[in-house]
């Protein structure tokens, strides 16, 4: 502070990092990863500069507070209006998150015991190429000071696995993944979470699925009704609710590269977003769940909190931070200002973005017996938005025809496309509590320089009516 | 700010590190220092500045055909035990692999060298970073744009050393920026990086993206469909970089490729040549692989022909063919990849594509691509920031992007013209050299928005 800033916070971090995989029968890798560091925030001639180092030398600190402070002054000199803060009390708290069997604890030889007892029963299934499992642990200690006198000292650990299976037969290659693909399922617990996946229970189903792709019929390109399993829900929430609510892409500061959103500032509470089903949260605090994006404290200090973001279909918040919650005229921000680590600056990111489930006690197979002609559709395999967020496309590993109330004969290669709004406002059933999972997406990338950020998503299945299938294998007229 | 690392320092990092093991264990250490610092801006204004600095140990541990890997930025005395020791311990815990090949040799290392320093981008400092987005921003005032990007600079230098005596060193700088001028309907963009600040030109680039917002403005929407594309060498890499990995010989043996089965035939046009070439003179990146191999320049697509794929030593070994120096630092599951990757290029310029195209779409970039197919390859994404329509040979204004499902396979069947090759930067994938193509029958599925 007495190089002249008139704001500064630094964040101290300690990781420790465990991935092991196997891949056919052998170990894929094994790493072993910890990492210190230092992040520096300063706000000086009312614009910011941040600077980091792994050195913790006090010599080595002195020297990147003065970078940061020195990059301050440049960033004023291309400056708009001075950078103003929301209030927030400066909190001062330890806070370990719930963990009830450290996965650091568990032993290497047991993680690759699991792992290879769920590659043999993939590889049991006739068929399977190629099997690929894996888990991943990270502990995450940061201790959180800012000039206005908050202390905030908090402990995270997150646990992740899954596996895939993968089947290429005549020109074609088919996988299945559980209990997500793209790494699994990952949530801010211990070993417990692995126990709980039950990995080795469902192996051989997810082969022998794999497989099965092989002989199924293509996906029809048509309109009709589709039901997606909760993680495939997750994802569409994560990319067509949880982006666009991002407040600082709403303000543009993403523009360049993550891009901006559909939900500007004159839809703010106006907009009809969805069907009166469609009731969704933001919640980082552990009431919500041990979700990815579960905290204590943002990484600006702000208590954990859960904010409406649509209720009952109405578009009610953005998610923000102290900066971009004071551009629009909010008392206080939402709390979800996060960094990937002490060498990366926070940015507004997506906590624990929810769909609430139904409020009558509804289950998947009730929710297929009550639809008529459909498709059911199941984990995903491709996903692509646009930069607005309006127009998306996902392609999922697996589906099912629906017909008369029965999920009848397997698809492959399914896909479904739309407008946001559009699909939402199309939502006319979502499952209960019972059926409704907190899923974690590990890798939402954002920000220059890039940062990955591990968010949570809970859904239940659910229903939507008029939505375009198949587009992914469109064919025009005049196609072979 | 004075470097940290030199050979001196990573040769005593592996005397620690050999004194930490138990004599039976061969250690390789990767040792990467790395400066890099970003100006980042939006809405005419810098809103995010922010430098990083490391000095990280990676120790790959090797015993009784047996392999693992631990990492720090702990580099005193203590430190450097206790990463050896956590390589060690997780070595231990695993199966024997009779295929484990010992670590590389000296001789593996190569002499080649390339020279991608650059004193002067090393010294940038984050002034001359705000007057380089200033004169950006400028780019756009006159017309009422509103600007956002970045402006970066990175020094790093890399260490590989390992217990069998290779060594193999890479020092490097690189600048960067990109732009995005945004207007009240439409928007532009434009992106250069390369080794040396001053072979950059952010308001040259600021100025071209400008052009594309104002030419955008106010787009029509025109329908879904096949159309003749003029794809920028931006858009053209982001596609090509979902397809490049495929030539790693691991991933046809794991039969996850759209080359299983394929290697050896005419699979694209006469006019697709594909090389990995770390030696060419816009490339960038280290002359050597994961393993402190020598990379060597690969012929992978010949007139259509998929003559070569890539290989580790490991991938090597069980193929019975020779390492090409792309292996990824081991233990890993993917084997290898191509990373230099240049694409030959024609000689027509992207004003003759136009003007020979009665009706077809000019892609100045794209967007958040994915794999839809991965045997077919077919890869979706949008259109963004700069989409044009061609009528008659001449370009009509912006119109309202689109969603694309479109074979990889398809697409390099389907090229009519090819600009010379240029070193481009994208946002899905690593930089390439490479032109830009104007292709048939490209596939449009949707139309957004805006």
């Amino acid at each position: 502070m007495a190089s002249g800033a008139s704001y500064a916070d630094v964040r101290v971090i300690e990781e420790r990092h465990r991935s092991v995989a196997t891949k056919n029968g052998k170990l894929g890798h094994a790493l072993d990863t910890d990492s210190q560091g230092i992040g520096i925030r300063a706000i000086v001639d009312g614009a910011w500069g941040f600077a980091s180092t792994d050195d913790l030398s006090r010599q080595a600190v002195v020297a990147a507070a003065r970078h940061a402070v020195a990059i301050a002054r440049a960033s004023a000199r291309v400056k708009r209006a001075p950078v103003e803060l929301a209030p927030e009390d400066p909190h001062q708290a330890v806070w370990v998150a719930p963990c009830q069997l450290d996965p650091f604890s568990v032993s290497v030889d047991d993680n690759l015991q699991l792992l290879l007892a769920v590659d043999k029963e993939l590889r049991a299934v006739p068929g399977v190429t190629l099997a690929e499992a894996q888990m991943n642990f990270q502990r995450h200690h940061q201790l959180f000071l800012s000039s206005q006198g908050a202390r905030i000292d908090q402990t995270r650990v997150l646990s992740g696995a899954g596996y895939a299976a993968l089947a290429f037969a005549n020109g074609d290659i088919q996988k299945r993944s559980y209990p997500n693909s793209f790494g699994g399922q990952y949530q801010l617990k211990g070993y417990e979470l692995i126990h709980e996946l039950r990995l080795l229970e469902n192996a051989r189903r997810v082969g022998e699925e794999a497989v099965a792709l092989h002989q199924a019929a293509q996906c029809p390109q048509t309109v009709g009704t589709l039901i997606l399993d909760s993680s495939q829900l997750g994802l569409q929430i994560h990319e067509s609710i949880g982006h666009p609510i991002e407040l600082d892409r709403v303000l543009g500061t993403e523009a360049n590269f993550a891009g901006m959103s559909f939900l500007t500032l004159d839809q703010w509470k106006t907009l009809r977003y969805g069907s009166d089903l469609v009731n969704v949260v933001a919640d980082a605090r552990l009431e919500h769940g041990p979700g990815l994006g579960t905290f204590a404290y943002d990484d600006e200090g702000v208590a954990a909190q859960c904010a409406p973001i649509i209720q009952e279909g109405r578009f009610l918040n953005y998610i923000s931070s102290r900066e971009s919650a004071a551009q629009i005229g909010e008392p206080r921000s939402n709390g979800c200002m996060r960094a990937e680590s002490w060498n990366r600056q926070p940015l507004v990111r997506m906590t624990n973005i929810s769909i609430l489930p139904g409020p009558r006690r509804l289950s998947p197979d009730e929710l297929i017996a009550d639809t008529d002609n459909g498709f059911y559709m199941e984990t995903n395999r491709s996903w692509s938005i646009d930069d607005k967020r309006y127009n998306f496309q996902f392609g999922t590993e697996i589906g099912w025809e629906i017909q008369h109330g029965k999920k009848t004969r397997m698809l492959k290669n399914p896909s479904y496309s739309g407008i946001t709004t559009e699909f939402w406002n199309s939502m006319d059933a979502i499952c209960s509590r019972e059926h409704w999972t907190l899923w974690g997406t590990p890798n939402c990338g954002k920000g220059q320089p890039q940062q990955t950020m591990g968010t949570g998503h809970g859904a239940a299945p659910a229903r939507f009516r008029n939505i375009k299938i198949g587009t992914a294998y469109q064919k025009w007229k005049g196609d072979e | 700010m004075s470097s940290r690392l030199d050979r001196e320092r990573a040769q005593d990092l592996l005397r620690q590190a050999r004194h930490a093991a138990p004599a039976d264990t061969a250690l390789e250490l990767t040792i990467e220092e790395d400066r890099y610092e970003l100006t980042r801006f939006a809405n005419n204004a810098i809103h995010q500045n922010v430098a990083e600095a490391t000095l990280a140990l990676s120790v790959r541990a090797q015993a009784e055909q047996r392999t693992a890997r631990a990492s720090t930025h702990r580099l005193d005395a203590h430190g450097v035990r206790e990463v050896v020791d956590r390589a060690v311990r997780l070595t231990r815990s695993q199966s024997p692999d009779p295929e484990l090949l010992p670590m590389a040799a000296a001789r593996d290392a190569g002499a080649a060298g390339v020279d991608r320093f650059d004193a002067d981008t090393a010294a940038i400092t984050p002034a001359q970073r705000a007057e380089a987005v200033a004169a950006m921003v400028a780019a756009g005032a006159h017309d009422g744009l509103t600007a956002a990007g970045i402006c970066a600079t990175r020094q790093s230098q890399t260490m590989l050393l390992n217990s069998e005596g290779l060594e193999a060193a890479y020092a490097s700088t690189g600048a960067e920026f990109s732009v995005t001028m945004l207007g009240p309907s439409s928007s532009g963009w434009a992106k250069g990086g390369g080794p040396r600040w001053g072979e950059l030109d952010p308001a040259a680039g600021a100025r071209m993206a400008a052009q594309k917002a104002r030419a955008s403005a106010q787009p029509s929407e025109v329908p879904a469909g096949r159309y003749t594309v003029i794809l920028e060498p931006a858009a053209v890499l982001d596609l090509l970089g979902f397809a490049m990995w495929d030539f790693g010989a691991l991933s046809v043996l794991d039969q996850r490729s759209f080359l299983c089965d394929r290697v050896g035939t005419k699979l694209f046009g006469d006019n697709v040549t594909i090389t990995d070439d770390v030696f060419h003179p816009q490339q960038t990146g280290a002359p050597f692989d994961g393993e402190g191999v020598a990379r060597q320049r690969v012929v992978l697509v010949e007139n259509g022909w998929v003559k070569n794929l890539v290989y580790a030593r490991q991938t090597a070994a069980r193929a019975g063919a020779q390492p090409t120096g792309h292996g990824f630092p081991l233990p890993n599951e993917y084997g290898e990849g191509p990373v230099n990757v240049v694409f030959t290029g024609g000689k027509t310029a992207v004003e003759e594509m136009i003007a020979t195209t009665p009706r077809g779409i000019l892609v100045t970039r794209l967007w958040y691509i994915r794999e839809v197919d991965p045997y077919q390859k077919i890869l979706t994404g949008m259109t963004r920031d700069g989409t044009f329509l061609i009528e008659e040979g001449r370009l009509r204004g912006g119109v309202r992007n689109f969603r694309f499902n479109q074979s990889m396979i398809a697409l390099l069947n389907s090229i009519e013209a090819l600009s010379p090759a240029v070193r481009a930067s994208g946002e899905e994938a690593f930089d390439m050299v490479v032109p830009a193509l104007k292709v048939g029958d490209f596939n449009f599925t949707e139309v957004t928005r805006f």
